[in-house]
C-alpha cells in the first residue's frame, strides 16, 4: 500500500507525523504493521531502551521529565512511551503521564506519546515493543518506556527493556512491599526519589537488605541511588549509571541476553501466526460453535473441547 | 467535665415525644403518603446526608445549650462572633471587582463605593496572579480580561488612587504573587501617609488550596507555605490591621466538592498553617486572631447554614484544644462568604438574581462577616455596572428590608438546623481525622486526596444532573427553546494589552535600573538563606521592580510546580 | 488478534484560565464511554496543543477555557493545525465563549462550541457523530 511505504519513509527519516501515525497503526494491529515493522526493522537496535516502573506518588513523571532533559543536554534524542491502564469496565483510558513532561512537546528532539494497555491478545509488550521499533527506526538514541509498577503486564512491559530501572519514594505506605515480586529481580537500577525526604536513607537501606536476601549471583550489581526530581539533584548521576549498563550490555557476556531476547520474539511471532492460523481454520470448519454450546451447557469442559477439535491435526512427534 | 448540664429537654420528655413519633408514623403519616406519595425515595443534600421529613427534639436530644451553642461574643461562638452582630454592625459588603487597566478598574471601585459597598476587593488579571508581566509573551490575548492588570506599584498607585487606606479596607485575591501584591499596597499606604499600623485588609495567601483547587500555584508546596509564613509572621509584626490569609473553601466548592469536603479541608488548611507558622516561633494568640476564612454559599439554603455554624464552632474548638490558645479573638473564625459562581446558568441569566438572593441569605443566617453577591450575568462575562448593581442591592435589601439582621442567629434552636450542624461538625471532624492519620496536609495533596475527593464529587454531580436527578431550573427542567441574550455583555477592549505593554516600556524607561537590579539581588540572597522575604520584596516594589521580575527570582531559587491530574 | 480502534481525543487547557473541573468531567465521561483520552494539564500554549495533538495522533481536540481568552488562542491553534498538516483533527471547545464570538470560531474551523450546562452525554454522542473517518 503506497500509504504505509510513504509512513515509513517518513520514519525513517524521523518526521513526527510519519511516526505517530506508524504508532497508531501498530497500536490497531493491522496487517499494515506487520508491512511497517518488516521494512523498518533493518534500521533498529541502535537505541538505548529503558524501561521505568514504580509505584505512583514515587515521582516517576517528574524524574522521566529531568531525564529528558540531561539527555538532551549532552546531544541525545529521546523517544517517551508512557503506558496507563485501559478500563476494563469501559474500555477507555485516561492517559496523563505527558502532563509533567509538557514543556518538552514543542523540542523536535523528543518524542513523547501515550498508549493505553487495551486488550491486546498479544500482549501488550508486544505492542510496546513494535513501538519501541518505530522511535528506534526514526533515529531516538534514547527510548524511555513509563509504567506504573502494579499488576502483572508492568512487569512484562519491562521486558521489553534492556535496562530497567525501579523508582521508588520513601513515605509511600507499603514501603518496599510496593515494588511487586519480579521486579525486584529484574530491576538494573534502583531510584530512591524525593531524596530529601527524612526516611530515604532507610528506604535506600530497605532495599539492599532485600536485594541481599535474594543473593544472586549476577555480572551486574544493581545500585541503588537517590535522586530529588524537583530539583534534579542526583539526575546526571543518574544518566552515568545508564550509560554504563549500556556499556555493559554491549560486552560479550550480554550479547547472550540479546540472543535469548531475539528467540523469545521469533518464537512469539511464530506463535502467534500459528495460533492464529489454527483457530481460523478451526472456526471454519463448523464444529467451534456447536462445542462453544455445549461448553455453556456445562457438558464438556474447554480443554476436551480442545482435543476433540484437535484430534488427528498433528502427527505426534516421535 | 462540663458540668453546667442545660440540656434542652429531658429524658422523659424525649420518651414521650419519642412515642408520640412513632405513633404518628403508623398512623397519620402512612395514611397521607397513600395519596400523596414522596417526590423522591430519599431526600439527600449536596452532602450526601439523609434529610428527614421532619426533625424533632429527639435530634437533638444531646444538644447542650450553653456548651454547644451559647452566646454570641462567647466560646464556642456557634452563635455568631459579636454579641450584637448585625444589629451593631452589619456585614461588609464587598464586591470583588476587577478588569481591564488598573484606571478602568479605579473607575469601578469609586462607583461601587459611591452605591454603597463598604469595602474594596481587587480581581487580577490571570498573568497577574501567576506573577507575569502585561508584556511577557504568556500573557498574550490575557491582558486584563477577568481582573485587573497590575505589572508594577505604578499600577497599584493609579488602582488606588483617590481610595483613602486609612478609612478603606481591601481585600485582594492574590496567592502565588501575594507578597509583591501586599508590598504595593503598603507602598501606596506610606506614600498617602498612613501609617502601617492602620493599613487594613486581606490577602488570601492560601497556598495549599491551589494545589488542589483553584490551581494557580507558581512555587512547589514546601517553598509556597514558606512564603505564605513569611506574610503571617510580617503582619503579626507590622501590620496589625492586616489579614495576612483568607483560607479558603470556596475554590474547592466550585471546583466540585461537596459542602461538607469544602468545610474539613478549609478547616485542615487552616490547621497546617497554624502548625507551620507556630513551628517558624510564633505563638498561637500572636497571630491567630489575623487568620480569615473564605466559604462559597451554594443553593441548597439549610446545608449552608449549618455549614457556616459548625465552622465557627469547630475552628474554636480546634484552636482551643488543639492550639492551646488562650485569647479568645484567636478561636474567632471571621468569614468572608461569595456567593457561588458555578450554580449560576448561561440559560435565564435573570433566574441567577434569585439564585444569588437564596445565597447570600443563607450566608447571613450563616453570620458571615463579609459577602460578595455574584451578578447575574457571571456565566456569560464579567459583570456590567447595571448587574453588580443588582447584586448589590440584593445585600441592602437583606439588610435593611428583610428584618434577618435584626436578631442574632435566629435559626438556632431549628431542630433541623442544630442537629445539620451538629452532623457537619461530626463528619468533618472524621475527615480531619483521616488527613491527620494520612501524615498531613501536604502529603494528602501528593497523594492526590484532596483531588480524588473532589473530581468524585465533581463527576457525581454532572451525572445527576445529566440523569435529571438533580434539577437546574432552566437547564435540564423549565428550559426554554429559544434563548435570546437580551442583556448586554462587558467586553474587555483589546487595546488594554497594547497600553499596558507602552506603560511597562515607559516604566523600565524611567527608574532607576540600578537600584531595581541591587534590589533583586537582594533578595535573591535572602531567599536562598531561607529569611522573611516581605522586608526585600517590599524594597524592591518601591524601586519599581516589576512583578515579573520579582516572581523571576523567586522561581529561580524555589523552581515552578506541575500539577498531579486526577480525574 | 484485532484490537478495535480506539478514538483518541486530548482535552486541552490553552492559555492561563484555571478552571479545569469541566475539563476534567468531560475528560472522565469520555474515557467511560471508551474513549482514550489524552489531558494536557493547565496552562498550554497553541504550541504545545499541536505538538501534542501531533505526536499522540489523536481524532479530536477538546479546548476548554473560561478566561475569555479565547480570540487571542483559538486563532492560533488553528493556523499551527494547518502548518502541520492537521486539518482532519475535529476541533470543539467549551466554556465561557460568548453567543457573538461563536460563529467566528466556527469560521476559523472550530466545529462545535458547547456553553456551560451542557449534558456531557450531547458531548460524548457529538464526538462520535463528528470524528473524522480514518483508513
Amino acid at each position: 500500500m503506497a500509504k504505509i511505504e510513504e509512513i515509513t519513509r517518513g520514519v525513517l527519516a524521523g518526521d513526527r507525523r510519519s511516526i505517530a501515525r506508524a504508532i497508531t497503526i501498530i497500536e490497531n494491529n493491522t496487517a499494515e504493521a506487520k508491512k511497517l515493522i518488516a521494512s523498518i526493522y533493518p534500521r533498529t537496535g541502535k537505541a538505548h531502551i529503558i524501561g521505568l516502573t514504580g509505584p505512583s506518588g514515587s515521582g516517576k513523571s517528574t524524574l522521566i521529565e529531568k531525564i529528558v532533559r540531561e539527555y538532551r543536554r549532552r546531544g541525545k534524542t529521546v523517544g517517551v512511551i508512557a503506558v496507563d491502564p485501559t478500563s476494563p469496565f469501559t474500555g477507555g483510558a485516561f492517559l496523563g503521564d505527558r502532563i509533567r513532561m509538557q514543556e518538552l512537546s514543542t523540542d523536535q528532539g523528543v518524542f513523547i506519546r501515550s498508549m493505553a494497555t487495551r486488550n491486546y491478545s498479544g500482549g501488550l509488550a508486544k505492542v510496546t515493543k513494535d513501538a519501541v521499533k518505530v522511535l528506534d527506526a526514526a533515529g531516538k538514541d534514547i527510548i524511555l518506556v513509563e509504567t506504573v509498577g502494579a499488576g502483572q503486564s508492568e512487569v512484562e512491559i519491562i521486558k521489553v527493556a534492556q535496562t530497567t530501572v525501579v523508582v521508588h519514594a520513601p513515605g509511600l505506605g507499603d514501603e518496599i512491599q510496593a515494588i511487586k515480586a519480579g521486579l525486584m529481580e529484574i530491576a538494573d537500577i534502583f531510584v530512591v526519589n524525593k531524596a530529601d525526604r527524612e526516611n530515604a536513607d532507610k528506604a535506600v537501606t530497605d532495599i539492599q537488605s532485600i536485594l541481599q536476601l535474594n543473593n544472586k549471583e549476577t555480572a551486574w550489581k544493581p545500585p541503588i541511588l537517590k535522586t530529588t526530581a524537583l530539583t534534579g539533584e542526583g539526575v546526571p548521576q543518574l544518566i552515568e549509571k545508564l550509560e554504563e549498563h549500556r556499556r555493559f550490555l554491549e560486552k560479550e557476556t550480554e550479547r547472550k541476553r540479546t540472543l535469548g531476547k531475539a528467540e523469545a520474539e521469533l518464537i512469539e511471532a511464530i506463535e502467534e501466526k500459528v495460533v492464529g492460523s489454527i483457530i481460523e481454520d478451526l472456526k471454519k470448519q463448523g464444529k467451534f460453535e456447536e462445542l462453544l454450546q455445549k461448553i455453556i451447557e456445562r457438558k464438556i469442559d474447554p480443554a476436551s473441547a480442545a482435543e476433540k477439535l484437535l484430534r488427528g491435526k498433528f502427527k505426534k512427534a516421535e | 467535665m462540663w458540668r453546667h448540664n442545660t440540656v434542652m429537654f429531658g429524658k422523659e420528655e424525649i420518651e414521650k415525644i419519642k412515642q408520640k413519633r412513632e405513633h404518628w408514623e403508623k398512623t397519620t403519616l402512612p395514611n397521607w403518603v397513600k395519596q400523596c406519595p414522596e417526590r423522591r425515595k430519599e431526600f439527600r443534600n449536596h452532602s450526601g446526608m439523609l434529610i428527614k421529613g421532619i426533625y424533632t427534639p429527639e435530634d437533638v436530644k444531646a444538644l447542650d445549650y450553653l456548651r454547644d451553642l451559647g452566646f454570641p461574643g462567647e466560646y464556642p461562638f456557634t452563635r455568631g462572633l459579636h454579641a450584637t452582630m448585625y444589629r451593631g454592625r452589619l456585614w461588609t459588603m464587598r464586591m470583588f471587582s476587577g478588569f481591564g487597566t488598573a484606571e478602568q478598574t479605579n473607575q469601578r471601585f469609586k462607583y461601587l463605593l459611591k452605591e454603597g459597598e463598604t469595602g474594596l476587593s481587587i480581581a487580577f488579571d490571570y498573568p497577574t496572579i501567576m506573577g507575569y508581566d502585561s508584556d511577557h509573551p504568556v500573557a498574550r490575548g490575557e491582558v486584563g480580561i477577568c481582573g485587573v492588570a497590575v505589572s508594577s506599584l505604578k499600577d497599584m498607585e493609579i488602582l488606588l488612587d483617590g481610595v483613602p487606606l486609612d478609612k478603606v479596607t481591601t481585600s485582594m485575591t492574590i496567592n502565588g504573587p501575594a507578597a509583591m501584591l501586599l508590598a504595593m499596597y503598603v507602598a501606596v499606604g506610606d506614600k498617602q501617609g498612613v501609617s502601617r499600623e492602620k493599613i487594613g485588609g486581606t490577602t488570601q495567601n492560601d497556598m495549599l488550596k491551589e494545589y488542589y483547587a483553584q490551581k494557580l500555584s507558581i512555587f512547589p508546596p514546601k517553598p509556597s507555605v514558606k512564603l505564605v509564613t513569611d506574610i503571617i509572621e510580617y503582619c503579626a509584626r507590622h501590620l496589625p490591621r492586616w489579614n495576612p490569609i483568607s483560607i479558603s473553601g470556596y475554590h474547592i466548592r466550585e471546583a466540585g466538592s461537596t459542602a461538607l469536603q469544602e468545610l474539613a479541608f478549609t478547616l485542615y488548611g487552616g490547621i497546617a498553617y497554624v502548625e507551620s507558622t507556630v513551628e517558624r516561633g510564633l505563638k498561637v494568640d500572636d497571630f491567630a486572631h489575623r487568620l480569615s476564612f473564605f466559604f462559597a454559599s451554594h443553593n441548597d439554603f439549610f446545608e449552608e447554614i449549618a455549614k457556616f455554624r459548625a465552622a465557627r464552632r469547630l475552628w474554636a474548638k480546634i484552636m482551643k484544644e488543639r492550639f492551646h490558645a488562650k485569647n479568645p479573638r484567636s478561636m474567632w473564625m471571621r468569614m468572608h462568604v461569595q456567593t457561588s459562581g458555578c450554580t449560576l446558568t448561561a440559560q435565564q441569566p435573570q433566574n441567577n438574581i434569585v439564585r444569588t438572593t437564596i445565597q447570600a441569605l443563607a450566608a447571613v443566617l450563616g453570620g458571615t462577616q463579609s459577602l460578595h453577591t455574584n451578578s447575574f450575568d457571571e456565566a456569560l462575562c464579567l459583570p456590567t455596572e447595571e448587574s453588580v448593581r443588582v447584586a448589590l442591592r440584593t445585600q441592602q435589601i437583606i439588610a435593611h428590608e428583610s428584618g434577618v439582621a435584626n436578631t442574632v442567629d435566629p435559626l438556632a434552636g431549628s431542630y433541623y438546623v442544630e442537629a445539620l450542624t451538629n452532623e457537619m461538625e461530626q463528619k468533618a471532624m472524621e475527615y480531619i481525622q483521616k488527613i491527620d492519620d494520612m501524615g498531613g496536609a501536604i502529603v494528602a495533596i501528593e497523594k492526590g486526596f484532596f483531588q480524588k475527593e473532589i473530581a468524585d464529587s465533581a463527576y457525581k454531580y454532572q451525572r445527576e444532573v445529566d440523569e435529571k436527578k438533580r434539577i437546574v431550573v432552566g437547564l435540564n427542567e423549565y428550559a426554554i427553546e429559544e434563548e435570546k441574550c437580551p442583556i448586554e455583555l462587558l467586553r474587555v477592549d483589546p487595546k488594554v494589552e497594547k497600553e499596558q505593554v507602552t506603560k511597562l516600556q515607559k516604566l523600565k524607561g524611567e527608574r532607576d535600573n540600578r537600584k531595581v537590579k541591587e534590589a533583586l539581588e537582594k533578595l535573591h540572597y535572602a531567599a536562598e538563606k531561607d529569611e522573611n522575604l516581605m522586608p526585600m520584596i517590599i524594597e524592591a516594589v518601591k524601586a519599581y521592580a516589576t512583578l515579573g521580575e520579582i516572581t523571576d527570582v523567586l522561581r529561580k531559587v524555589y523552581g515552578e510546580y506541575k500539577e498531579l491530574i486526577i480525574i | 488478534m484485532q484490537s478495535k480502534r480506539k478514538i483518541r481525543v486530548l482535552i486541552a487547557k490553552p492559555g492561563l484560565d484555571s478552571h479545569d473541573r469541566g475539563a476534567k468531567v468531560v475528560a472522565r465521561a469520555l474515557r467511560d464511554a471508551g474513549m482514550e483520552v489524552i489531558y494536557t494539564g493547565l496552562r498550554q500554549t497553541p504550541e504545545q496543543i499541536v505538538q501534542t495533538a501531533l505526536q499522540e495522533d489523536v481524532d479530536v481536540i477538546g479546548l476548554s477555557i473560561l478566561s475569555g481568552a479565547h480570540k487571542a488562542l483559538f486563532p492560533r491553534i488553528m493556523e499551527l493545525l494547518r502548518q502541520e498538516g492537521l486539518m482532519d483533527i475535529m476541533v470543539f471547545a467549551g466554556g465561557i465563549i460568548p453567543e457573538e464570538d461563536i460563529k467566528e470560531m466556527k469560521k476559523l474551523g472550530v466545529k462545535e462550541i458547547f456553553g456551560p450546562g451542557t449534558p456531557t452525554e450531547k458531548i460524548i454522542q457529538f464526538v462520535f457523530e463528528n470524528m473524522p473517518k480514518r483508513t
